[in-house]
């Protein structure tokens, strides 16, 4: 059961808030996809403290 | 909390999502996006798929940012033209310290996330990009001088050199004549508009050349920077992003563009409201099909590389 008729103010909210919390949510994904595809991309062999097991060279 | 804490008092003026989204200006973010890709996807370095769309978005939401900043400080221009009155903040629906706030956290978060996805140049040259509009032309130029768009046109003209950054890392000969084009084809494009808009400028106060120098000029202006525009245009073709396809496109629409230019020049004041500007307005549409089919053969000579048919 409803208390009170809702008011058109928040429904322009719930838009605003619903976008809001889709745009946070898409950012999340394109960080972590970023974060991805740049760590596959990257040749660690030659970074600092990288041991010649972890690198698969000998 | 309870629901008496929620302020319920009516504001007709409250934002819906859809309101912020249009201070982003969507219609010239999806000229940047195309503009960019074309950029990047026709420079001779690849890309990661997945790079290339983050990078592409973050370019498109730089270009957002600056319209957010341009809508906040042009608030009393366009509460005053016909056109922009219906735009969120003169419309009462966005304040302008929100309008503000979104445009300055987006172009730092652009920035930052392009030059995270790409390369601190690409970001360097956005970064840039966004200060030219907001600054350079919305707070500076527009207000001064009838030369506003030819300058502040730069501003729309970066995208393409920033995708062909975000690929390469740097500036070549082939970025600045996409640069060029966009950046000298500006002028008709805009001065046609204004031909027709002419009572809104000059409502608004604002220095276009056709409330400056009179609507003569403004005809003269249209066929020299028309004229200007076609050697850069056609001299693309003679670059690594041209060959045989843009040649033929380039040349078909710089005729007709010339000759829109001329039609423009031929007429006065008395013929175009007769027939309600008709040429001027043809003019206009012909712009928007004239950048568009120029980026698309720059990217249809990219896309044909692979099987050996694209440049020369």
């Amino acid at each position: 059961m409803q208390f009170r008729e809702e008011h058109e103010l928040h429904k322009r909210r719930w838009s605003r808030n619903l976008g809001l919390g889709l745009v946070l949510a898409a950012f999340v994904a394109l960080v972590f996809g970023m974060t991805v595809v740049k760590v596959s991309n990257t040749d660690f062999s030659n970074a600092p403290g990288a041991t010649p097991q972890q690198t698969g060279t000998k | 909390m309870t629901d008496a804490s929620i302020n319920t008092q009516v504001q007709e003026g409250e934002a819906g999502f859809g309101d912020f989204v249009a201070l982003l200006k969507p219609r010239v973010m999806s000229l940047v996006v195309f503009t960019a890709a074309v950029g990047l996807l026709a420079a001779p370095v690849s890309v990661h798929p997945f790079l290339a769309f983050c990078a592409v978005l973050f370019i498109a939401l730089g270009g957002g940012a600056s319209g957010a900043l341009n809508m906040w400080y042009d608030s009393d221009i366009d509460a005053v033209m016909k056109r922009t009155a219906r735009r969120p903040i003169p419309s009462g629906k966005v304040a302008p310290q929100d309008a503000l706030a979104l445009g300055l956290a987006l172009s730092v978060l652009s920035v930052v996330m392009l030059g995270l996805a790409a390369n601190w140049l690409a970001a360097g040259l956005l970064a840039f990009t966004i200060f030219f509009y907001a600054v350079v032309y919305t707070m500076w130029l527009k207000r001064w001088t009838p030369q506003n768009i030819v300058i502040g046109g730069a501003a729309g003209a970066f995208p393409p050199m920033i995708g062909w950054a975000v690929a390469t890392g740097g500036i070549s000969l082939e970025s600045v004549l996409m640069f060029a084009l966009t950046f000298m084809w500006t002028p008709p494009h805009f001065w046609a508009l204004a031909l027709f808009m002419n009572s809104d400028y000059e409502k608004a106060g604002v220095p276009m050349l056709t409330v400056t120098h009179g609507r003569r000029s403004t005809r003269r202006h249209v066929l020299a920077y028309t004229l200007l525009l076609a050697p850069v245009a056609v001299g693309i073709a003679f670059t690594s992003i041209g060959g045989p396809v843009y040649l033929t496109v380039s040349v078909i629409l710089n005729l007709l563009f010339i000759k829109g230019a001329f039609d423009i020049l031929r007429r006065d004041e008395a013929v175009a409201e007769a027939d309600k500007y008709r040429v001027e307005k043809r003019f206009f549409a012909l712009s928007l099909l004239y950048l568009f089919l120029h980026f698309g053969a720059i990217l249809a000579e990219a896309a044909l590389k692979p099987w050996g048919l694209g440049g020369w």
